[in-house]
C-alpha cells in the first residue's frame, strides 16, 4: 500500500525490548479492587451500589449519566466496602469518588448479557447500545466513550475504519502483545465496529517495528477482503489519530474537524477486542493489558490488569523497584503524566506504569535558546515552537495563540529535541489551559450579556403593553379592554418580581 | 512503596544532545581548516589564535560576572570559545595581539552580551568584531602575508613571533594583497580582471588555501570537509551554505558572461576570500539566521547576493562580513513571512476547507 509522508517527528530511544517479548501474564487478583466513577472524558458514572452489597464480576456498580460518560462495571466478585474519596491516578494526586471492593476470591461472573447472536444483521444501535452498556473506552490512553465514536455513522459519510495498532510511544508494548496474542479477537471486533460504522474499508495501522504483530494480525485478516494490515514507519507521533490517517490515506484533517469530517474513523487495537467480549460474550470491559517496564522495575511486564488494581501492585508483581526511580509515569514517556502515588488505581486508560530512572530520563538543567530550529523542523504540527515560547515566557499568550498554540496537541516532541532542555511542551500546556480558562471567561460573559438583553427587550415588552393598555382605557372598547387588563397585571407583576 | 514525588512535566525522555555538544562539534570541525593555516602562517598565527581565543573568554568571564550569572556553568557551553575562534579566523594573521583583544571586547561585550547573552543577540558576535575592526584599523586589517609555513626556511620563529604578535614588529617584505583586493586595486587603476587574475594564485592553489588570506579562510577544501561533516552530524543542513556559494557564484557568472573584463568569474569568487568559511561556518550560525527551511534559503541568496554586490561595486574588497551582519538585522522579519504551514490548516492560517462531497 502506498503511504504519505507525515511532517516533522523524532526516533526516540524505543526500548520495547524490555517487554516485547513478554507474553501477557494475569495479574494476582488484589484483595482490594479501587473503581473510580470517572476513568474517562465526560461525566462521571452514577453509582448504583452501596456500601456491604455483594456484587459479581461484570456487574454494573455504576452507570453512565449525561451525554458523554462510561458506566463502570465490577471488575472480580465480593463486596463494596464503600464508595468514597481515593487518590486519582493524575499529576495531581487529588482525590476522586471511587467504589472500593473487596474480593471474595471466587471471581464469579454475573449474569451477562446475552451474546448478540449474529452481529452484522443486528442494526448500529444495538451494536452501540451494548458497547456503552459495556463501559467501553478508548484505550489508547485517551478514555473517550467509544459508543459516541461509533455513533459518528449517524451523522458523517464514512468510508473507512481505522484501527491504531501504531503504538508509537517508547516502552509501550501492550497494543503489541495484544495483537500478537488475540488478533482474531481485534479482527472481529473491528468487523463489528465498521458495520456499526457503515464503513466499507478496514485499514489497520501498525508500526514496521512490531513484525510479529503485523504478521499475525494480517494472517487473521486473511479471510476478509475488506482488511488491510499496513506496516507505517516507525517515526513518533505516528500514533497521533490526525496523523496516522495522514499517512495511510494522504487527507489533511483540517483544523477543529474531526478525522470522521474524512469519511474516517480511528479506535484503538484493544477498544476493537473489548467490542469483541462485549458483543460476542456480552462482557464489559474490566480488565486491560498494563506494560510495567522502565529500568527501575526489576522484572518488566505485560500484565492483564484488573481496572481499580492499584499501581502499587503491580509494581510488586514485577518484583518491585531495582532502584529507586526518578520518575513514574502513567503512560508513555512522551506524553504520559508523571504519578504522584502509587496508590492510585489502573483504569480503562492505563497503558503503561513507567519507572525511570534519571539516566532514561536524561533531564538537564535549561539553559538559554540558541535558535537551533530543531524544535520547528520536527514539529508535526508545522508550528514554530521556539516563537511560541518567546512569547509565552513574556506572558503574551495572545500572540501564542495566534503562532496556533492551540493546534498543539502536546506530543513533546519539541522538549525531546531541544538541546537546551527547555520544557516546551510543559509552556504550551500552560498557555493551552489559560487560553481556554479565558475562551470559558468570555463565553460566561457572552451569556450574561445575552440573557442581560434579553431581559432589557422582554422589560421593554412589558412597559409597552401597559402603555398600550393604560391606552385602550383610555379609549374604552368592551371586547378588549378585559384582555389587556389582564395582560398589564401579569407583566405588571412580572416587572416588580424582576425589579425586586 | 513511595516515589521520589513529581519534579517534573513530560517527556520523560529526551535526545542526547545540548548546547555544548553542538558547540564542540562545530569547533572540532573547525579543526582541519584551522590547523592547515596556523601550519601555513606559522608561529605568529598560533600566538594571535591564542590570544583571540583568551581575550573572548576572559571578556565572557568578566560580562557573566557583571550580569550575576553563573560563569562556570555557562563558559563550559563553548560558545565564547566558538566566537573567539571565528573572530581570530577572519584577522590577518600576523596581526598584533591588540587588535584582537579589541575586535573580542566588540564581538563578545557589546554584540552578545549587551543583548542579553546567549541567544539574544541579534549579530554574529565574531562578524561585528571584525567589522568593527575592518572600520577602525583598514590598514592593520589588510596587511597580509604570503605563506610562511612553520619551520620553513625564512619562517618566524617563537622568539620573532613574539615581536610581530606583541611588540608590533612586522617585518618587512612579507606583505601580499590577498586575491581580491589585487583585483579591486587593478580595477581602480583601470586594468581589466582579465589581465590582473594572471596574477593571483591558480585555482588550485586557491582551492587548497596556499594563498594569502585571513588567519583561517585560506583554505576551501578543508573548509567544506569541516562543512560537510556538520551536515553529517545534522548541525547544519545544507540550506544556508548552498545557497550563498549558489548566491554569489550565479550573480558572478551572469556578469562575468556579460562583460568578463569588469566581472571576475564565479570560480574565482566562490574560492577567494571568506566564501566558504562564511556560507559554511558563520552565515549558518543558528542565533542570527532564520529558523525555517524557506527563511533560510532566502538568507542564503541574501548573503551570496550582497557578498558579490559587496566585492563588486563598494569601496572594500571583502564582503562576507558586511553581507551576513545585514542579513542578520533581516533574520526576524524573514521567519516572520516564512512560518510553516500548520497541520490542518492553510499557509493564511485558516482551517483547511473540506471536500464538498464528505461534509
Amino acid at each position: 500500500m502506498k503511504l504519505f509522508p507525515i511532517r516533522g517527528g523524532i526516533h526516540p530511544d524505543y526500548r520495547k525490548e524490555q517487554t516485547s517479548e513478554k507474553a501477557i501474564v494475569d495479574l494476582p487478583m488484589p484483595s482490594t479492587l479501587y473503581i473510580p466513577l470517572q476513568q474517562h472524558i465526560g461525566a462521571p458514572a452514577e453509582v448504583l451500589v452501596s456500601e456491604g452489597d455483594l456484587v459479581k464480576k461484570g456487574q454494573m456498580i455504576a452507570r453512565n449519566q449525561g451525554a458523554v460518560s462510561a458506566s463502570q462495571h465490577a471488575p472480580t466478585s465480593g463486596r463494596i466496602r464503600t464508595v468514597t474519596e481515593v487518590t486519582a491516578p493524575h499529576p495531581s494526586g487529588l482525590p476522586q469518588s471511587t467504589i472500593v471492593l473487596e474480593s471474595d476470591g471466587k471471581d464469579e461472573w454475573a449474569e451477562l448479557l446475552a451474546p448478540i447472536a449474529d452481529p452484522f444483521a443486528a442494526d448500529m444501535h444495538t451494536i452501540n447500545d451494548r458497547v456503552a452498556q459495556s463501559g467501553i473506552v478508548g484505550m489508547g490512553g485517551a478514555a473517550f466513550p467509544s459508543a459516541i465514536k461509533l455513533n459518528l455513522g449517524e451523522q458523517k459519510k464514512l468510508d473507512t475504519l481505522l484501527l491504531n495498532g501504531a503504538e508509537c510511544e517508547p516502552y509501550l508494548t501492550c497494543d503489541d502483545r495484544v495483537m500478537r496474542e488475540f488478533p482474531e479477537e481485534i479482527i472481529d471486533g473491528a468487523r463489528i465496529m465498521a458495520h456499526a460504522l457503515g464503513t466499507a474499508r478496514i485499514v489497520i495501522g501498525i508500526e514496521q517495528n512490531k513484525p510479529q504483530a503485523i504478521e499475525n494480525m494480517t494472517k487473521a485478516a486473511s479471510a476478509f477482503a475488506e482488511i488491510e494490515v499496513v506496516g507505517v514507519p516507525v517515526q513518533y507521533p505516528m500514533g497521533s489519530e490526525r496523523h496516522l490517517v495522514q499517512a495511510i490515506t494522504g487527507l489533511e484533517t483540517p483544523a477543529r474537524k474531526l478525522t470522521a469530517d474524512l469519511g474516517i474513523v480511528v479506535h484503538n487495537v484493544s477498544t476493537a477486542r473489548a467490542v469483541h467480549h462485549a458483543v460476542r460474550f456480552g462482557r464489559p470491559l474490566v480488565s486491560r493489558v498494563v506494560t510495567v517496564s522502565g529500568n527501575a522495575i526489576r522484572e518488566p511486564k505485560n500484565i492483564m490488569t484488573p481496572i481499580g488494581a492499584r499501581i502499587a501492585d503491580l509494581i510488586e508483581f514485577c518484583g518491585g523497584f531495582a532502584s529507586r526511580p526518578e520518575s513514574v509515569v502513567n503512560g508513555g514517556p512522551m506524553m504520559g503524566q508523571p504519578l504522584a502515588s502509587l496508590e492510585a488505581p489502573v483504569v480503562k486508560g492505563t497503558s503503561g506504569i513507567l519507572a525511570l530512572t534519571a539516566e532514561e530520563i536524561n533531564d538537564n538543567p535549561t539553559t538559554p535558546c540558541i535558535r537551533c530550529s530543531s524544535c520547528v523542523t520536527i514539529c508535526p504540527c508545522g508550528l514554530s515552537p521556539v516563537d511560541m515560547a518567546a512569547h509565552i515566557r513574556k506572558d503574551k499568550l495572545e500572540l501564542a495563540a495566534k503562532l496556533g498554540v492551540m493546534d498543539c496537541f502536546s506530543c513533546g516532541s519539541c522538549s525531546f529535541i531541544c538541546p537546551s532542555h527547555i520544557p516546551l511542551v510543559h509552556y504550551f500546556n500552560y498557555a493551552k489551559g489559560v487560553l481556554n480558562d479565558l475562551e470559558r471567561e468570555r463565553n460566561k460573559n457572552e451569556r450574561v450579556k445575552t440573557l442581560a438583553e434579553a431581559r432589557n427587550i422582554r422589560l421593554e415588552k412589558a412597559a409597552e403593553a401597559k402603555r398600550a393598555a393604560l391606552a385602550a382605557r383610555k379609549t374604552p372598547s368592551a371586547t378588549t379592554s378585559a384582555g389587556n387588563e389582564n395582560e398589564a397585571k401579569t407583566t405588571a407583576t412580572t416587572e416588580e418580581k424582576v425589579n425586586a | 512503596m513511595s516515589i521520589a514525588g513529581i519534579n517534573k512535566s513530560g517527556p520523560f525522555a529526551h535526545a542526547s544532545n545540548s548546547v555544548q555538544k553542538t558547540m564542540f562539534t562545530v569547533l572540532l570541525a573547525l579543526v582541519p581548516a584551522t590547523a592547515f593555516n596556523l601550519y601555513l602562517f606559522g608561529w605568529p598565527a598560533i600566538l594571535l589564535f591564542t590570544v583571540t581565543i583568551g581575550a573572548c573568554v576572559a571578556i565572557e568571564a568578566g560580562c557573566l560576572s557583571l550580569a550575576g550569572k553563573p560563569i562556570k556553568a555557562t563558559l563550559a557551553d563553548c560558545s565564547a570559545i566558538l566566537t573567539g575562534w571565528l573572530l581570530a579566523m577572519s584577522l590577518p594573521p600576523w596581526a598584533p595581539w591588540w587588535l584582537a583583544v579589541v575586535g573580542a571586547v566588540f564581538a563578545i561585550a557589546m554584540a552578545k552580551h549587551s543583548f542579553g547573552g546567549l541567544g539574544q543577540n541579534v549579530f554574529n558576535p565574531a562578524m561585528v568584531g571584525r567589522t568593527v575592526l575592518l572600520i577602525s584599523f583598514p590598514v592593520t586589517m589588510t596587511t597580509w602575508i604570503v605563506p610562511h609555513p612553520l619551520f620553513s626556511p625564512g619562517a618566524p620563529g617563537l622568539f620573532e613571533a613574539f615581536s610581530i604578535t606583541f611588540g608590533g614588529h612586522m617585518p618587512d617584505a612579507v606583505s601580499a594583497a590577498s586575491a581580491l583586493g589585487h583585483i579591486k586595486t587593478e580595477l581602480s587603476r583601470g586594468i581589466p580582471v582579465t589581465e590582473s587574475i594572471a596574477h593571483v594564485p591558480d585555482l588550485m592553489d586557491m582551492a587548497l588555501g596556499y594563498r594569502a588570506g585571513s588567519l583561517g579562510e585560506t583554505s576551501a577544501i578543508l573548509i567544506l570537509a569541516g562543512g560537510l561533516f556538520l551536515m553529517a552530524k545534522r548541525i547544519i543542513t545544507w540550506h544556508i551554505p548552498l545557497t550563498v556559494i549558489g548566491g554569489l557564484f550565479l550573480m558572478a557568472a551572469i556578469f562575468h558572461a556579460i562583460d568578463p573584463a569588469r566581472f571576475a568569474s564565479g570560480t574565482f569568487h566562490v574560492f577567494s576570500g571568506a566564501t566558504f568559511l562564511g556560507a559554511f561556518f558563520i552565515a549558518t550560525d543558528y542565533v542570527t539566521s532564520p529558523v525555517t527551511m524557506k527563511g533560510k534559503i532566502i538568507f542564503g541568496l541574501g548573503c551570496g547576493i550582497l557578498i558579490w554586490l559587496i566585492r563588486t561595486f563598494a569601496g572594500y574588497p571583502e564582503g562576507v562580513a558586511f553581507a551576513v551582519l545585514l542579513m542578520n538585522s533581516l533574520a526576524p522579519i524573514i521567519d516572520q513571512y516564512t512560518r510553516p504551514r500548520a497541520f490542518g490548516r492553510t499557509s493564511k492560517g485558516e482551517p483547511l476547507p473540506l471536500d464538498k462531497d464528505k461534509s
